[in-house]
């Protein structure tokens, strides 16, 4: 059996969007700037699918930017926003300890070219807390960039409540909402936010594409210079396959969400009720305001990586925060973020369901895990020294 | 990032795995706020090493290291043990990838970590090598130099 639950990496591409996109390929092939039929073809698809993701976040067609996924949007967004505070003397900016590189990684680089940062606490539960923002405001803020759903522990922000602060005090706010696109209710005008980025691969659409939502009269200055593309503010040839297929996983995802909230709810639930069962096991991030489809857990005395290979032999795909599986000597700065000890973050699973996955996948995953656990537990000196500490 | 067949091998079905009542040198390196301790058993008899043992806390390589280098000192004189190097660690395992290269450091510092506190057991003089030992445990009561 093989169960896929890594879908905060990434999801599989729905049908219905693999079927809005293959006319792209070799029917309506042509570029959307091109005055002949076959593009004109493919100018329409655009016009629709601007409209279907407007639609979905509640905004108008002329503040949606098409881009090459959430990274690019982040990247756009933020040196954006810096760029326009730097213009009028505002050089403070405003974070969380918990963000997605594609956003830390740009406020670093800002940092060292003489922006001021503030990176925003976000406590055991790993959610930030309004007041630090507002404290955090000052004069020369030129941003609040907080994400909307994490991508490891799941924890969802108040993004609503932080929105509101940011309109009230004239300071913009972005929210990088690429994990909760699709999965939960957002609406950009009631949430008072001013650009939000997302991306396809993370609601069952392609790869490689995404949108920045920016709202209008915020004079969003160009990322990509050359053709006259996306009102002339990000030239390249439209990816016109996948941004259909973007549109119609989007479609679909909005449609259904309340029927798969509940279903996915059910089974992060069932897993977080059954893995909390074993003994120094700890659940990361809060235990309801998060992402539908995501458990986190740490697990005392053993190492992330050593987990992951030998649930891939049972047919589990998941992945962790470990420092093995990062590429570096430190685990997840989330993980850290949230005060886990260096050691306990390294013993970090995250196994991320949708509705594709059935309860028979979770209780397969509830039967195999802990023998895992206790496998590794059993060849650890870690773990027999907490148990000699128990006693 | 990809394993070789050897190392997966024997990270899947490790040799050697467990604890030893009664060892004659025990050696624990690495730390957990880095993620890999590995804590390897000797029972010597006459000079020569009649089994070993190992517990790991750790990666998929850290495991397979410490498997293969207890294989490779079983039978062994202490002289040819304290010989084994990382190379040979990496060469048995068929390669490690780059990243992974620490855990068979790993590997030959805790087989000398065991040694080392064979020797002080049993009031041998440390040779220079073992005195060189980067290992973070301190078993051997050296301090890293
Ligand atoms: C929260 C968050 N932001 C940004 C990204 C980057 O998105 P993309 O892979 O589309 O560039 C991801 C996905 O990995 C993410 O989870």
């Amino acid at each position: 059996m093989i169960v896929y639950a890594d879908n905060a990496a990434t999801t599989a591409v729905s049908k219905k969007s693999i079927e809005a996109m293959l006319p792209y390929f070799d029917k309506y092939y042509g570029n959307p700037s091109s005055v002949h039929q076959i593009g004109r073809e493919a100018a329409k698809a655009l016009i629709e699918a601007r409209k279907t993701v407007a639609e979905s976040l509640g905004a108008e067609e002329r503040e949606i930017y098409f881009t090459s996924g959430g990274t690019e949007a982040d990247n756009w967004a933020i040196t954006f926003a810096a760029n326009l505070g730097a213009k009028k003397g505002k050089k403070h900016l405003i974070t969380t300890k918990i963000e997605h590189h594609a956003v830390l990684y740009m406020f670093e680089k800002l940092e060292k070219e003489g922006f001021e940062v503030t990176y925003l606490d976000v406590y055991k539960d790993g959610i930030v807390k309004i007041e630090d923002v507002e404290k955090a405001i000052r004069q020369d803020t030129a941003l609040v960039s907080v994400m909307y759903a994490n991508n490891e522990i799941g924890t969802i922000q108040p993004i609503a409540q932080i929105g509101k602060i940011c309109r009230e005090k004239g300071v913009l706010f972005h929210t990088d909402a690429v994990q909760a696109v699709g999965h939960l209710p957002i609406n950009v005008k009631d949430e008072n936010i001013d650009m939000l980025s997302l991306s396809a691969h993370k609601f069952h659409g392609p790869k490689g594409v995404g949108a920045l939502y920016c709202k209008k009269g915020i004079k969003l200055e160009s990322f990509l210079l050359g053709g006259g593309q996306e009102m002339g503010k990000r030239a390249s040839t439209e990816n016109v396959a996948g941004i259909v297929g973007m549109a119609a996983a989007l479609k679909q995802s909005i449609s259904e969400m309340t029927e798969n909230e509940k279903k996915v709810t059910a089974m992060r639930d069932k897993l977080i009720e059954e893995l909390s069962k074993i003994p120094h096991s700890i659940l990361n991030g809060h235990r309801t305001k998060r992402l539908p489809g995501n458990v986190n857990f740490c697990f005392e005395g053993i190492e992330g990586e050593s987990m992951l290979l030998l649930l891939d032999m049972k047919g589990i795909c998941a992945s962790s925060g470990s420092a093995c599986t990062s590429g570096s000597l430190d685990p997840s700065h989330v993980l850290l973020a949230i005060g886990l000890p260096h050691a306990v973050a390294h013993g970090s699973l995250r196994l991320t369901v949708c509705e594709y996955n059935t309860g028979q996948e979770i209780e397969y995953i509830i039967e195999e895990l802990p023998k895992i656990i206790q496998r590794l537990r059993e060849m650890s000196p870690v773990w027999e020294s907490i148990i000699k500490e128990e006693k | 990032m990809e394993y070789s067949q050897k190392v997966m091998d024997h990270f899947s079905n490790p040799r050697n795995v467990g604890k030893m009542e009664n060892a004659d040198g025990v050696g624990e390196v690495g730390n957990p706020t880095c993620g890999d301790i590995m804590k390897i058993y000797l029972k010597i008899d006459d000079g020569k090493i009649t089994d070993a043992k190992f517990n790991t806390f750790g990666c998929g390589a850290a495991v397979a290291t410490s498997s293969i280098a207890t294989e490779m000192i079983k039978g062994k004189t202490i002289d040819e043990a304290l010989k084994l190097t990382n190379k040979a660690v990496i060469e048995a395992l068929d390669g490690l990838p780059p990243a992974k290269v620490h855990c068979s450091v790993l590997a030959e510092e805790a087989v000398k970590a065991a040694i080392a506190d064979y020797y002080k057991k049993n009031n041998i003089p440390l040779t220079d090598e073992l005195k060189g030992c980067k290992g973070c445990c301190g078993a051997c009561g050296e301090k890293e130099n």
